[in-house]
Parts: structure tokens; sequence; C-alpha cells
């Protein structure tokens, strides 16, 4: 076995303070939940909704982040064209923006009276306070999770198989279906995996751009907001709730998935 | 390397030691008051606040303007302020049975709800009964927050059930919804459309008269300076206080 190079132990205090910093309010909200009638809590009618509709937008938004964030993965990681590179930044900017920042860019752009809404409006679609609003704000933020975590997995992952099913005379398409997606794959995986739990918590931009209404837009995240007033032992309940469904999905695939990429 | 190593720790030291500084700098001291208020009274209170300073040379005053169930939730986790301005009752005395007033909360104003349209009123709604017109989409405040427990009163007391096509989770929002268009109406409180100005069209309705939120305030046990607390209390109650209010559109308790 090699052994890796000892860090500097000064090191460690900084990390574990930062580890600290992170697992103590994690820590904290577990110990402030009333176990004993949790299960209550969760499975109450206002609460199963929330989940049920947060469980159905979060894999419609992955699924349209997949089939538009993967081609543009791609696209950001082999194209040679100088508009691409520029693009780059832009595309990733909702990595960075405010969510409720992102919510007021989707109303003015989607909404009623918005950029391409106004049209959508007069064509009589409309998505001001539906699901598919929601899906939009999901998909706004955590299409740029896949997309890096992606294009990261494709730089390293390189084109030599491409570059050799094409020499033996496979078509681009062929190449893209039989060579590209499937080593790939775990890389997809993993961006899937960050996008869901990325929806999962949506909260600003669904506030703003869809609005609360039960069983049609109010999602996990926003019954957690409302209930904190009036049943704070149901908000913080349903908090655990929302935190338990993210580290499943971190834990059990997207944690070994990441690893797995960036080691190749 | 090994002076490398001692900077950074200095460095973390100091940030961690500034983060210390900066949140012992939040607690009261010298010559300030701090007032937890109600969102809505913002530019109500910040002229009286001006005022204040005015009057008493060398005080400061430090607002904290949020939802007052947010205010209540963070009192009682242990917040320390001089005054609480509450935009119900309710709060208020959330905050009285956790034991945490010096003096009985007093009155000062009152809040009634509107119905305010998108610029002009195209969808030409003249009473709260209209907002139930097909083909209209209303947005108001979900019941468990004050602006949104008014609306249900009125609903209850003329019988008259609306279907909005979202329950927000702040009057904000729901104002929010109409000036962007995405609405054609909503509820919000006489203030809030006062603030919006010439974005939205206000409508009044008599229905409002059967849920008027009245505001409290009171001096808070754990004040650093009750005296000047009592002072901006007895500033807000009094005649200049009201003016200042009644022309952010605030009535009398």
């Amino acid at each position: 076995m090699h052994r890796p190079a000892d860090l500097p132990r000064w090191v460690y205090l900084p990390a574990v303070a930062g580890t600290i910093f992170v697992v103590l309010p994690l820590v904290a909200i577990a110990i402030k939940v009333d176990w004993l009638n949790f299960w209550s809590l969760v499975t109450s009618p206002d609460s199963r909704t929330a989940l049920l509709l947060s469980l159905k937008t979060a894999s419609a938004s992955t699924a349209l982040c997949v089939v538009l964030g993967v081609p543009m993965a791609l696209v950001l990681a082999r194209s040679r064209l100088q508009a691409v590179r520029l693009l780059r930044p832009l595309i990733l900017l909702p990595l960075v923006l405010p969510p409720v920042v992102g919510g007021i860019a989707l109303l003015y752009a989607f909404g009623r009276l918005g950029l391409i809404g106004q049209y959508l409006e007069v064509a009589g679609i409309s998505v001001a306070f539906s699901t598919t609003a929601v899906v939009l704000a999901q998909t706004f933020v955590s299409l740029p999770f896949l997309v890096i975590s992606l294009e990261g997995a494709a730089r390293t992952a390189g084109s030599d198989y491409e570059v050799v099913a094409a020499t033996l005379g496979a078509r681009p398409s062929g190449v893209w279906w039989r060579v590209t997606l499937p080593l790939l794959f775990p890389g997809m995986v993993a961006g899937a995996v960050l996008a869901f739990a990325r929806s999962m918590g949506e909260f600003g931009a669904t506030l703003t751009f869809a609005g609360s209404r039960q069983g049609v837009t109010r999602t996990l995240p926003l019954e957690i907001y409302l209930q904190r007033v009036n049943d704070p032992d149901a908000a913080v309940a349903l908090s655990i709730l929302l935190v338990a469904v993210a580290a499943l999905v971190v834990l059990g695939l997207g944690a070994r998935r990441l690893a797995g990429t960036e080691a190749r | 390397m090994r002076r490398i190593g001692v900077l950074a720790g200095l460095v973390s030291t100091m940030l961690v030691g500034g983060l210390i500084a900066c949140s012992s700098n939040q607690s009261p001291q010298g010559n300030r008051i701090v007032v937890f208020a109600a969102a809505s009274l913002k530019p109500a209170f910040t002229e009286i606040g001006e005022q204040f300073k005015t009057d008493n040379p060398g005080i400061a005053v430090e607002f904290s303007f949020a939802g007052s169930s947010d205010l209540a939730t963070q009192l009682t986790q242990g917040a320390t302020a001089d005054v609480f301005a509450s935009a119900d009752t309710t709060q208020m005395s959330t905050v009285a049975k956790a034991g945490l007033l010096d003096t009985n909360p007093t009155n000062f104003a009152s809040n009634t709800l509107i119905i305010v349209t998108s610029v002009g009123n195209p969808k030409h709604i003249g009473s709260f009964a209209d907002l139930t017109n097909p083909g209209l989409s209303v947005v108001i405040c979900q019941q468990k927050v004050p602006c949104g427990s008014a609306t249900r009163r009125i609903e209850d007391s003329t019988g008259v059930r609306l279907n909005p096509v979202s329950e927000e989770l702040s009057v904000t929002d729901v104002l929010n919804k109409v000036t962007t268009g995405q609405a054609d109406a909503g509820l919000v409180y006489v203030t809030d459309a006062l603030n919006a100005g010439t974005r939205v069209t206000p409508i009044r309705f008599p229905e409002a008269a059967g849920a008027v939120n009245v505001y409290p305030i009171a001096v808070l046990k754990k004040a650093a300076h009750p005296a000047l607390a009592e002072k901006f209390v007895a500033m807000v109650t009094s005649e200049a206080g009201q003016k200042i209010l009644d022309r952010s559109g605030f009535g009398k308790p």
C-alpha cells in the first residue's frame, strides 16, 4: 500500500472546525425532532401532498436536465468554437445566482407578460401558477449542476474511443449512442443525482415564479416554510425528511459515482 | 513552509475572531435602541425613527423589519431587542406568553385588506364577490399567515369562497404577483397598496371592515434601555407618530 504524503498537522484544525460547522446544525435539527410523533407529522395530508409533488416535479426536472444538459455538457467539453467558450460562464450562471433572482428572471421570460410568456399566453399556453412553472424553476437552477459535473467527466475521459470508433467507420450518431453515452454513464448518473437533489430543495425560484398552491405548486420546502409559523414541530419533521432524502441520494449514489468519475 | 502554516492559522483565528466580534456588535449597547417591527411598518417606522433621533440627539435607533411571526420566533429563541411592534395580536401574545414583555402591549395602528389589480383594472373588478369571476387569476395569502387569516375571515363573513391560483406565504409575494402581471388581482393591506404606488390599482371594498388587523407595541423585558424604549413607544402613539402612520395608510387602532 502506498502511503499518501502526510498533511501538515495544523491543516486538521480548520478541517475539523469546518466539519463541525457543517454537521452541527444537522445534529441540532435532529435533536429538535419530536420523534414520538414523527410519523404522524410527516404523513399528515398536507405533508404527503407536498412530498409527492416534490418527488414528481424533481423527477420531471431531472429528466429535462438530462435531455438538455447531456448534449450541453458534451458541446462544452468538446467544441473548439470561440463562441462556446464565451457562452460557458453564462450557462453556469444560475449556479451562483440567488434563486430568488432566478425566479424573477423566469417571471420576466415565461410570466404572463414576459418576453416569451406573452406569446405563449396568446397561443393559449399558460405556465403561470402551474406545476409546469415549478418544473421550469427547478430545471433552471439544477441544469448547471448536471452540466458542470458531466462536462468535467467528459473532459477527463477524453475522446480517444470516439476517434477510434470514427476511424473504424462509425457515423457520429452511432458514436454518440454506442460509445460516448455508455462511457459517460456514471457521470450522467452523478449529474442527474445532483440535479434531483437540487430540485428537491428548490425554494426561492419556485416561490417567486410559481406561487404556492397545495398539490399544484406548493413543494416540500414551501410547505416547511409555511408550517414553521404555526406548527414548528411539523416543519422540523419535514425538514429532517428532506435532509434524509438528500442524504440518501448523495450517499447512496452520488458520492460513489462522483468519486468514480474523478478517479478515471 | 512552517511560517505559512502559522500565518494560515493566524488568518483563520482572525476570521473566527472577526465573526465573534461582529455578532457581539449586534446586541444593544451604548446609546442605541433596537426595535423589532413588522415588515409592513418599514416606511412609517423609518420616518418615526428619524424624528426620534432629532428629538433625542446622540441616540441611535436600529430596526429589524421582518414578518411578525419570524420576529416572535427570534425573540422566543433568545434575540435581544428593546421594542417589539407586531402586525397582529397573535404574535404579540406568543411573546407575552413567553414572559418577555416589560410593559402591557398598546395598540397603535390598524390595517385593513384591499383589492389590488393590474394597472387600470382591465378585468373590471368592483367588489369582493367579483374576485370569483370566471377566468380571473386571484392570489391571496395562505391562511396561516396574518393577511391570509384576515382574508379567510372576510370569506367567512361574506360567504364568498375565493378560488385562488396561489396562496402566497407573505403579503409581499401577493403584491409581487400582481405588479408583475402574473395574477389579475390580489388581496393585500392598504399600506402595501399605497407602497406599490402606480404599479397597481387599488379597489376598496366595504367587507374589509370585518377583518381589521390591530398592531400592538410593547417594551421588552431584556431591553438594554427601558426608559428610551418607553420614549419610543410614546412617540409612536403620540399625535406626531400617528400622523406619520396615517400617511402610510394605517388606520386608528
